[in-house]
């Protein structure tokens, strides 16, 4: 094996020693810069291709545009990639990596701040930094005043009869090692925080309410080791949701200010408290956090039969379709006596009629309008399976009509309309808005935030701290004067060694009694 | 005066600016152009051999000074540094104005984050424009200046307006602040490495240059991430992920800006790993280097104005 001259090959041994070699490479420079370039590759499809966590109507959309490269896609975990398996191969090794790096370091590392700095060379005058200085003082006390030197200067000291040996800058080797184990804790609590953390979406509307129980949410994801017996038992009324519209200039038509406005109670039998709810300021009860996510309006329509019978009534939440919050939704109004009524409605805050059509032109309620048509039928409400409350199953329902015209009919608020074929009248009464809040616990945060801290901090002595060793030596020459070398040798790049073993040896002058009879210095 | 007006006057200011660092470099390329070739080996290239490149205008001009007792080349670049001080008094002036337009910190939008991250690389090279690195350096550096205020003032143009809610926060003046200083710094390392490129490559062929020695430009580029690295692993990745906590309730989210912030940071954690491995140090270093700033002009180009994250920054 030894004409291959190469130790990137494996060599055809024992499994053992097979084991070996791949774990010398693992844990090498060389693999650990391959791992982070893949890791950073492998993040890379995860931010162009729409994920399904993130944003699963854009991935539903995809799929709809490109079936045939969706399927690949899908395969591949391409729509979620960081739950992917390979990419959490690529992060394991690179963790394994770092685990089996780090811990045979720390272990030198350990050994080398107990051992002694090693004795001085015998050739003083070949390192990269030297002084030569003759004086007065014998070599004990120039030793000594070497060591105070030293000392004082923060490095650790070894002293021999003739040599003072002195290293500095360990921290920086410490910092280093801190802050790879620091990743270790920060991935370790990004790890536990997804186990035990939960994440739910809930939509309410002014003057409705929510209680924090598992069936009061539209959505929640939640880790393996997540308890729904955990949830902290608050409730909340939402009295009012301010949502301020810029009126004028560049950002006209976005928002400028949303201010959720609840009455709280902590814990039910607990006094309730009046609290806000604002963008950057979450509510925070337990370590769960209260965040307003989007805005949305909920019309509201009286649906009566042809007696006036109030049939429905009260307000619905709609979706919104576009930046200027023209928003859809439905009506579903059982009928207990004959067909069921289902209408289908968009919603425009401020309407304005372009090219024969109704559009939307600004976010806030200006001009309230609501837009409707209705089917009679049956709403399916009945046959046990799950609907949607934002869509209308009309499989069993006609369209009602006019004069062979679908029926339409645009309201003002307080306007009522009657619908064809007797179906009774709908009145537009008007519209609350709705805020949809995001109830989260991540748990660890403090942990990942705390071990990202100490990263940090290990960062910055792993990159500044420089690490040099430093010689005195002092001998008598033979005009009975003391000639003292100094001399550095630098064991990171960087960092003015130079002047540094100046600073040192000029300290050391200083130390000695006076006068020190003009020193005369040499620089190497 | 109100907002609209002092808006329109960081505009002119900052286009100024602009309009200057174009005399600028003009006079830094006259001084590359003029300044004799022998001069140009230095030191750092002396155990070289090869042969003096041919310039029949530098034999003509080595010899010839001014009254003042300076070269031709030295007094272009002296106008070159004197025009880039003024170019880039403009520029803090310009972002000055725009702070008081907007009465807030400067970098709201990608037009704010542009002109202060340039005022930031400015002011780092000025500081060291009179020393030889500085000054091969002024040409690249003062033509990407001019690059990205021109972007500043053209497509990322957006007259002063309020912030949307989730960036009205004081975290967006630490977190975007941290990340404007990165920016600049990792935008004189990248220039940095690129003549380090050059500088190896002319040196490997026996060429002179007017580069100063690969190895300067290696260790400047080094330190230089060395600084913006810690910064940018505090700003953009923890405090980002802190404001992520409170505004969105989750402290990460794989929104594409925040996994190409990670990007950014994994690859030059690659590049620090590269300086520290034997046989790294040089073009395969400086090659991860630019690899490394290329993510950080993806994430700030293609990331704000392409894909539709949670990061509501982009919007120009
Ligand atoms: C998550 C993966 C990793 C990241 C983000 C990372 C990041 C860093 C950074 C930023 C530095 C620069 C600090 C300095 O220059 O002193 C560094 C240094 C270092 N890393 Fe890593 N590292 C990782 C994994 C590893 C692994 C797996 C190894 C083992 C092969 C390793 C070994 C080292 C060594 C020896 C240094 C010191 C270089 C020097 O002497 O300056 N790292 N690392």
């Amino acid at each position: 094996m030894a004409d291959r001259g190469s130790d990137t090959r494996p060599p055809a041994l024992s499994a053992g020693e097979l084991a070996r070699w791949v774990w010398r490479q693992l844990t090498s420079m060389r693999v650990a810069l391959m791992l982070l370039f893949l890791l950073a590759l492998a993040a890379i499809p995860g931010s162009v291709i729409p994920q399904r966590r993130a944003n699963p109507l854009d991935v539903a959309d995809f799929i709809e545009r490109n079936p045939e490269l969706a399927r690949w896609y899908d395969r591949f975990g391409l729509f979620d990639v960081f739950n992917a398996p390979w990419f959490a191969a690529i992060y394991i090794a690179l963790m394994v990596s770092l685990v089996g790096c780090i811990l045979p370091r720390s272990r030198d590392h350990w050994r080398a701040m107990r051992a002694q700095p090693p004795r001085a060379p015998r050739r003083l005058e070949r390192m990269p930094a030297y002084r030569r200085i003759v004086v007065d003082a014998p070599p004990d006390v120039v030793l000594a005043a070497a060591h105070a030197e030293l000392r004082q200067r923060r490095h650790r000291t070894n002293r021999a009869d003739d040599s003072v040996a002195a290293e500095a800058g360990h921290l920086r080797e410490t910092g280093n090692l801190v802050f790879h184990l620091s990743l270790v804790i920060v991935l370790l609590a990004v790890a536990l925080g997804s186990l035990f953390g939960y994440r739910g979406t809930v939509i309410v509307q002014e003057r409705t309410g929510f209680a924090n129980t598992l069936t009061q949410y539209d959505s929640l994801s939640a880790g393996t080791m997540f308890d729904a017996r955990n949830l902290p038992p608050f409730a909340l009324e939402l009295d009012e949701f301010v949502w301020e519209v810029h009126e004028s200039g560049p950002q006209r038509g976005t928002p400028a200010d949303f201010e959720a406005r609840v009455r709280f109670v902590p814990e039910p039998g607990e006094v309730e408290e009046r609290r806000s709810i604002r963008v950057n300021e979450p509510l925070e009860v337990d370590g769960t956090l209260i965040h307003i996510l989007n805005p949305g309006y909920a019309p509201a329509v009286t649906v009566r039969d042809a007696d006036g019978e109030i049939l429905a009534e009260g307000p619905v939440t709609f979706l919104p379709m576009d930046d200027n919050f023209t928003s859809e939704g439905v009506r579903k109004v059982p009928v207990g006596s004959g067909a069921d009524i289902g209408i289908e409605a968009i919603f425009f805050p401020t309407a304005a009629f372009e090219d024969g059509g109704a559009t939307s032109v600004f976010a806030g309620a200006r001009n309230p309008m609501l837009l409707f048509t209705a089917y009679a039928g049956d709403l399916g409400i009945n046959d046990g399976t799950a609907q949607s409350v934002f869509r209308l199953d009309t499989s069993e329902m006609e369209q009602l009509m006019v004069d062979g015209e679908p029926f339409r009919a645009a309201l003002a608020i307080g306007e009522t309309i009657e619908m064809p074929g007797g179906h009774g009248t709908v009145t537009f009464d008007g519209y609350v808005k709705w805020v949809q809040l995001q109830i989260s616990r991540n748990s660890g945060k403090e942990l990942a935030l705390g071990g990202a801290l100490l990263a940090v901090a290990g960062l910055v002595a792993s990159l500044y701290m420089r690490r040099r060793r430093v010689w005195v030596r002092a001998d008598e020459d033979e005009a009975g004067r003391t000639v003292v070398e100094v001399a550095g040798l630098a064991r990171s790049g960087g960092g003015d060694l130079d002047g540094q073993i100046g600073d040192i040896a000029d300290g050391l002058i200083a130390r000695l009694p006076a006068p020190a009879a003009d020193p005369v210095v040499r620089q190497g | 005066m109100d907002a609209a007006q002092l808006g329109e006057w960081s505009r002119i200011l900052v286009s100024g600016a602009m309009g200057a660092f174009i005399v600028a470099w003009f006079a830094y390329s006259a001084a590359l152009l003029r300044r004799p070739e022998r001069e140009l080996v230095t030191a750092g290239h002396s155990e070289l051999s090869g042969p003096p490149a041919e310039s029949p205008e530098a034999g003509e001009l080595s010899g010839r000074t001014t009254d003042d007792g300076r070269s031709p080349a030295e007094r272009s670049a002296a106008i070159g540094l004197s025009v880039s001080v003024v170019a880039t008094a403009l520029l803090a002036a310009g972002v000055l104005t725009r702070a008081l337009a907007i009465e807030r910190v400067p970098w709201g939008n990608m037009h704010e984050f542009s002109i202060t991250g340039s005022l930031v690389a400015a002011v780092v090279f000025l500081a060291f424009a009179r020393t030889r690195l500085g000054q091969a350096l002024a040409v690249w550096l003062v033509l990407t200046l001019v690059l990205v205020l021109g972007l500043a003032v053209t497509v990322l143009y957006v007259a002063p307006g309020p912030l949307v809610p989730a960036l009205q926060s004081y975290w967006l003046v630490i977190h975007v602040g941290m990340a404007v200083v990165a920016f600049g710094l990792f935008t004189v390392s990248a220039v940095l490495s690129g003549l380090q490129i050059a500088a190896e490559r002319a040196a490997r062929k026996g060429r002179a240059t007017s580069l100063p020695e690969s190895g300067t430009l290696d260790r400047l580029a080094y330190r230089l991430i060395a600084v913006a690295f810690p910064i940018w692993t505090i700003g953009p990745l923890i405090l980002g992920a802190v404001w992520a906590e409170v505004s969105w309730g989750r402290y990460w989210n794989w929104d594409p800006k925040e996994t190409w912030a990670l990007i950014t940071w994994l690859a030059y954690a690659a590049y620090l790993h590269a300086r520290a491995t034997a046989g790294w140090k040089g073009t395969k270093a400086s090659v991860i280097s630019l690899v490394g700033y290329g993510t950080v002009l993806f994430s700030y180009f293609a990331v704000n104005m392409i894909f539709n994250g949670l990061h509501s920054y982009g919007g120009v």
